[in-house]
């Protein structure tokens, strides 16, 4: 990937993302800071590689660390949107809050 | 496998994991599809991850893997386990753990000299400058939400010290960029220097403001994760890093809009523990009432407008408040929830908990719809609210949240406020309303103050 491709993907992928949020409703505000936490995981692939490549001891503890943050990262987010946008369901399946009649 | 085709089928893969991500992103930008969206953005993640493990040259598996179970199932484990009302602090923390992967990725890079040319050095010092300071700011963020650190440090001339360490760090990354100097120990120097940077930044920043700040650490991230992306040639992080880092801009942007507030302000101002000077200011006294009395009350409204903040959320009252709403409608009495932008610890926070209880998007106004109705409303029920009902926004020029749109609740007829204590709120600025001759105070836990509401509206027949 040449230097001038790699700045069209980040010109590119700005505008993507400015579209996308564009027009959310404030409800959502917070399941898509979530989301976008989750999305910003995929860093663990690159910590992955970075500690694949590593050779120093220092550079495998640095590494270590990295693929475990980045996992936290993932998965955390991941876990924590799900239950968020759980409860977003459509109104014909809510459940009842309980002690209704 | 021949390092060719591992190599086709990892860009293959990458590719259909941005495609993933941002259908995902889409999706969740719409309440109808917002639960299939974690569901397309979690494929991608899965896909790009086991692939990453084809990577040509890759070694030390036995590294990788126990770090990315340990990591993962810490994760998955405090995930599941946490209450919904102390989500912003978990995004905060798991933030903060992708900005700390960023770093170090970064310092793997520049400890073993291994970036590519001055582009690739300047955008590993980038990302890793970003990274750290998003890592020890969301920490610091997280341990304010979770009730770690009580109080805002400040000092004179933290904003001096701030941009002498912003300085410092900046020209350690230089003479790195530059490959002026490469030894571990200027390396070492930016990333203490970014760290601290992140912990003095953040430090002074007010409780109240804490959604807009972790907003922006979420693009910051990233926005380092697009940066070691480029490092790495690695097109599925830069893209998912700049789609997350522009993304998050705007929505801090919207965050600090609806706060009436500029970024820079909320990271330069330090407001959030400053209202004692503003106290003297409030006359009048606190009018307490019974949960029996404000029962009757609402049995017998014809409009009660429900105003939920961070104290709802405590509770976790939002069960019992919607159970007290479907007695009253069936009375006839209309009802509606008004919602600040800001209400809670996070925009959209007080929709999340009432969709939880089932409360149906109808009758959930936001602060344009509803703040005209308050006039007409026989009652306004304050349930653990309190600056975004607060009218010396709109009256006392020299209160820190002057200027910032509120819900006019002291235009109801009735006012009644559910509260723990006699505290002021998160901002710690005294609440003029709370005062008004027609405002009352119900004290006590918005659960069972509840509960004590429901039996008394029952009682009325």
């Amino acid at each position: 990937m040449t230097g001038m491709v790699a700045l069209y993907i980040f010109m590119l992928a700005a505008f993507t993302g400015y579209e996308v949020i564009s027009r959310v409703p404030v409800i959502l505000h917070t399941p898509l800071m979530s989301g976008s936490n989750f999305v910003h995981g995929i860093v663990l692939v690159g910590a992955m590689v970075a500690l694949g490549a590593a050779r120093t001891p220092l550079e495998k503890v640095i590494g270590v660390i990295g693929v475990l943050l980045a996992a936290g990262n993932a998965v955390g987010g991941y876990v924590v949107t799900e239950r968020m946008l759980e409860m977003f369901k459509a109104s014909g399946a809510r459940r009842k809050p309980p002690g209704t009649h | 496998m021949p390092a060719d085709s591992a190599a086709l089928i990892i860009q293959g893969s990458y590719f259909l994991t941005a495609v993933l991500f941002i259908i995902g992103l889409k999706r969740m930008s719409s309440p109808v599809s917002a639960r299939s969206g974690i569901l397309w953005a979690g494929a991608g993640m899965l896909v790009a991850t086991l692939v990453t493990f084809l990577y040509p040259g890759l070694s030390n598996y036995t590294l990788i893997l126990p770090a990315m179970l340990v990591g993962a199932a810490l994760a998955w484990w405090s995930g599941k386990r946490v209450a919904m009302t102390d989500m912003p602090q978990m995004i905060a923390l798991y933030n903060g753990m992708g900005g700390g992967a960023a770093a170090a990725i970064a310092a793997v890079e520049l400890y073993g000299g291994d970036a590519q040319g001055y582009a690739g050095s300047a955008l590993a010092v980038a990302g890793g400058l970003i990274g750290a300071v998003s890592f020890a700011g969301s920490a610091i963020a997280f341990g304010k939400l979770q009730g770690l650190i009580k109080r805002s440090l400040r000092f004179r001339g933290q904003q001096i010290l701030n941009l002498l360490l912003l300085l410092a760090a900046l020209g350690c990354g230089t003479v790195l960029a530059a490959h002026l100097d490469a030894s571990p120990a200027l390396v070492s120097a930016l990333f203490v220097l970014a760290l601290v940077l992140g912990l003095t930044m953040t430090l002074p920043i007010g409780g109240a403001d804490m959604p807009v700040v972790i907003s922006l650490y979420n693009a910051l991230t990233g926005l380092a994760v697009g940066f070691e992306g480029f490092v790495l040639n690695n097109a599925a992080m830069i893209i998912a890093g700049t789609v997350v880092g522009s993304a998050g801009t705007l929505l801090t942007q919207l965050m600090a809009r609806a706060m009436n507030r500029s970024l820079g302000n909320v990271l330069f101002s330090g407001f959030g523990d400053t209202g004692a000077a503003a106290t003297g200011t409030v006359s009048g006294s606190l009018k307490p009432i019974d949960a029996a009395d404000v029962g009757v009350m609402m049995a017998f409204a014809q409009k009660v407008i429900i105003v939920p903040g961070y104290g709802m959320a405590v509770a976790q009252a939002q069960h019992k408040i919607w159970e007290l709403c479907q007695l009253l409608i069936e009375r006839g009495v209309t009802v509606r929830f008004a919602i600040h932008p800001v209400a809670g610890r996070m925009p959209g926070h007080m929709n999340v908990l009432l969709a939880e209880a089932g409360v149906p998007y109808d009758l959930i106004a936001d602060l344009e719809e509803i703040n005209a109705e308050f006039e007409t409303a026989d009652v306004a029920l304050i349930i653990g609210a309190n600056d975004v009902v607060n009218p010396v926004a709109r009256t006392d020029k020299s209160s820190p949240i002057y200027g910032m749109p509120i819900l006019n609740a002291d235009k109801a007829k009735n006012v009644i406020v559910i509260k723990r204590g006699q505290g002021a709120g998160f901002s710690g600025i005294e609440n003029a309303l709370f005062y008004l001759d027609n405002t009352r105070m119900l004290y006590g836990d918005a659960q069972k103050v509840a509960a004590e509401l429901i039996q008394a509206v029952k009682a009325v027949g």
